[in-house]
């Protein structure tokens, strides 16, 4: 039994359906398994990361020398087990945590010990890993968290004072032009389902001019039609020649979005390689540790 | 979900759009939000009722041991008059036991006329004991006289509460009169008739100062239980500029006495925001410490430095008449402009809190650190710049009782104005205007709680309990849901119910659609 807004669209059996139908009727319409992606035309390095030092909460190493760059009109996925340090590389890379050593620059410039404000004013947009803990204020409604990080600029503010009007005007139109179900624009975000807060999110972080996308897990625990959804926003974003940098656990996400997918683990690349030019069981090795020069020669002597 | 990622492109783009433009208003819950404290504030005056009752000896004998003189037949004022009264018609020779003849009716006089109400007919008194002769004087109880025990017990209760409210208001009746008397050109009684309500008002207004400082720390997350110490130190400074500068017009003078209580407080209050900034120290510990350093540094200073000249009491001197917030009335009344003051401040909070980029970032702060943080805004700062509100607030209500009131600090300032603002802040859900409410209805309270213990004998303790009881039914509203039968939960507010309503029809029309197709 599918349900969809409320009814249910379709009945069927477990032994007489595949993935393609189910997802069918959960979205209500066929859906596009294969990826339909131009190829990347990446431009000039936007995002660089030079051998990286972060320690983690428990003063661990957590990112451990990592260098990597993200250029103009390419993603770049992060893919890995979770807990190898890419909650702390992302957390570093917008300002949120304070890094050991390195350094990092977007856009030429330095960012190693900037705020998270300075960093999102240079043009950087950041989907983080838990929405409901980061990205969003549950309490408030939508159209404030629509302006979460930008409610001190015009329009949204002149001097201090909030300009409600504008503020309103422009969440009406994200809401419509990022289709949000929500009861109104003034519903507590609290009361949408993961997949609207997640447009939330995206909306806001989306609806300014960007550079840089960090996205973290865009598409956790989300519907089949947000996740599509999300994708297609990210793509879209990429041929509007933004650098991507997509850090996932869902290694279906990262091979199908990602012009190069960076493996981490334990706070180091184990390989930066193409997509087309892996196979799964590689990439799962990756994972797992092995280098790619292991990988070549042989992985089961370790 | 691993078969269904993957970019795809026509997705339906939902050309009618989302209901998102419907104006509603901003704060949809506000029936629920109001129906709530009122439930509770019914719920604690039955409950004050009872306790009123079960403390009432009168009830207590109501209920238990209810007098009644065996009579047969009833006496009353038809067929007996008091010797008083039948010496005044018959002087001077009637004495006790005559037959006199009064208003052409003869009646025997009698020591004291009986109240047939406190009587017992011989025929009913012998149901219960069949030996008994007319004239002795027995007791029933409850059961058997359950009219009796009701009765008092009403009038006990109704008795107090109309004592609090004429206490605390006015007598409605007495007040109409005197307005009458005034719009015809007699206004003498006017101040007399209205001098509870404005006692009232007075009381109000430090508690509205000092609820606003705590709703303000509330709504950033923070829980200033210091309110107390920095209404201390608001006092000194504000008393301190009050009466060392002198010959300055009033113009300046005032507002620098007030200012001085605002920065007094809120430096008070920001030590121990930026010590949680800085090094994550509890703010709850530290305000708590930091109130007993301040109740020290007051009793130093009053007893030391800051001592009336000439006095042995812990008192400041009287601060300059150009320092003082005018009154508005004469002498009775001590309504004073700072009453506006504290209005004006609930209008400022309110304000800043919902209408500008400063309260914005202190409620995310509040709501959600993390998301705070994520959006740039600095947790150290909005601790500080809270902290620094919230004890300016407690300061102000301090300055505001000395400029406008006492004229001096004496060294037991504080009615715990301190302590009640964290349940005004609750009851008032830390919105201006709730804390407006909440302290009027303290102020009524408090007000009427004075004309209640020599009106009606109930000690003026009920009213603390009442506040209590109120204050849990406000903290935990479950109870009045429960008692109510009303619906659970946030959403369930009539306004927000029907867009739900509303918005679930037009999801469901739209699902058909799309079916449909």
């Amino acid at each position: 039994m599918v349900l969809r807004l409320g009814r249910m669209v379709g009945t069927t059996h477990p032994a007489e359906t595949d993935e393609h139908a189910l997802a069918a009727l959960m979205v209500g319409h066929e859906v596009q398994l294969e990826l339909d992606k131009e190829p990347a035309a990446p431009q000039d390095t936007v995002l660089d990361i030079h051998d990286l030092r972060v320690l983690d909460d428990r003063h661990g190493l957590a990112v451990d020398g990592l260098s990597l760059q993200v250029r103009a009109g390419e993603i770049v996925g992060v893919a890995g087990v979770q807990g190898n340090g890419q909650t702390e590389l992302v957390e570093t890379l917008t300002g949120l945590r304070a890094m050991n050593d390195g350094r990092v620059s977007i856009a030429g410039k330095d960012i190693s010990h900037a705020s998270p404000r300075q960093v999102t004013e240079l043009g950087v947009a950041h989907v983080p890993e838990d929405r409901q803990r980061d990205g969003l204020v549950l309490d408030f409604p939508v159209a404030d968290n629509l302006m979460l990080n930008t409610y001190y600029l015009p329009p949204n503010a002149r001097g201090i004072t909030l300009q409600d009007r504008v503020i309103r005007e422009n969440a009406v139109r994200r809401v419509a032009e990022f289709d949000i179900r929500t009861p109104g624009i003034d519903a507590p975000v609290a009361n949408l389902s993961g997949g609207n807060q997640q447009k939330v999110i995206v909306a806001r972080e989306f609806s300014r001019p960007i550079k840089l996308l960090i996205a973290s897990q865009p598409t956790r625990g989300l519907d089949v039609g947000s996740v599509e959804y999300i994708h297609k926003r990210i793509l879209a974003a990429r041929d509007a020649g933004t650098a991507i940098l997509l850090v996932s656990s869902e290694l279906d996400e990262i091979v199908a979005l990602s012009d190069r997918i960076a493996v981490m683990y334990k706070g180091r690349l184990t390989g930066v390689v193409k997509p087309d030019e892996v196979t799964r069981q590689q990439l799962g090795l990756l994972m797992a540790g092995y280098t790619e020069d292991e990988r070549a020669s042989s992985p089961d002597e370790r | 979900m691993s078969s269904v990622e993957g970019n795809r492109t026509n997705l339906p783009t939902n050309g009618k759009q989302r209901p998102a433009s419907r104006r509603q208003p901003r704060h949809a819950g506000w029936g629920q939000g109001f129906l709530l404290p009122l439930l509770a504030i019914f719920t604690a005056l039955v409950l004050g009722g009872l306790l009123i009752l079960v403390t009432d000896l009168e009830v207590i004998a109501a209920f238990t041991r209810i007098p009644r003189q065996v009579a047969d037949p009833f006496t009353n004022a038809d067929t007996q008059i008091s010797l008083e009264e039948a010496l005044w018609h018959h002087p001077p020779e009637v004495s006790m036991g005559d037959l006199v003849e009064v208003d052409g009716t003869a009646k025997r006089v009698v020591a004291q006329v009986e109240d047939e109400q406190e009587q017992i007919s011989l025929e009913t008194a012998r149901e219960l004991y069949p030996q008994l002769g007319p004239g002795v004087t027995i007791h029933l109880n409850f059961l058997q006289k359950p009219a009796v025990g009701l009765r008092a017990a009403w009038q006990s209760v109704s008795r107090t509460y109309a004592a609090l409210f004429e206490g605390a208001i006015g007598n409605p009746s007495r007040m109409a009169a005197v307005v009458r008397a005034w719009l015809q050109g007699d206004p003498s009684l006017l101040p007399q008739a209205f001098y509870p309500i404005m006692e009232s008002l007075v009381v109000a207004t430090p508690y509205i100062l000092v609820g606003l400082a705590v709703a303000l720390s509330f709504r950033a997350g923070l829980f200033n239980i210091g309110a107390e110490g920095q209404y201390f130190i608001g006092g000194l400074s504000c008393v301190f500029v009050g009466y060392s500068l002198k010959g300055l017009p009033i113009y300046i003078h005032l507002p620098l006495t007030l200012l001085a209580g605002v920065i007094g407080g809120g430096l008070w209050g920001a030590i121990p925001g930026l010590l949680k900034a800085l090094t994550g120290a509890h703010e709850v510990i530290n305000t708590i410490m930091m109130n007993y350093i301040a109740f020290a540094l007051s009793d130093w200073l009053l007893n030391g430095p800051m001592q009336r000249p000439g006095g042995f009491t812990p008192v400041s001197p009287e601060i300059q008449p150009s320092a003082m917030l005018p009154s508005l009335f004469p002498s009775p009344i001590r309504f004073h402009a700072g009453f506006f003051l504290a209005l004006a401040c609930a209008a400022a909070v309110y304000w800043l809190l919902f209408k500008t980029t400063v309260g914005f970032e202190l409620r995310s702060v509040g709501a959600n650190p993390h998301a705070a943080r994520y959006a740039g805004m600095s947790l150290t700062r909005n601790f500080v710049l809270a902290m620094f509100l919230s004890g300016g607030l407690a300061g102000l209500a301090a300055a505001n009782e000395i400029s406008g009131l006492t004229h001096y600090m004496p060294n037991a300032f504080s009615a715990g104005y301190g302590f009640d603002s964290i349940a005004l802040a609750l009851l008032g859900k830390s919105h201006p205007v709730g804390v407006v409410l909440a302290s009027l209805l303290f102020g009524i309270l408090r007000a009427g709680a004075t004309r209640m213990q020599s009106v009606a004998s109930i000690p003026i303790d009920i009213i603390s309990i009442l506040q209590a009881t109120i204050i849990i039914f406000v903290a935990a509203p479950e109870i009045i849901r429960m008692i109510y039968r009303l619906p659970k939960g946030k959403k369930a507010g009539p306004a927000k119910a029907s867009t739900a309503a509303e918005a679930a029809a037009e999801a469901a029309a739209e699902a058909g659609a799309e079916s449909v197709e």
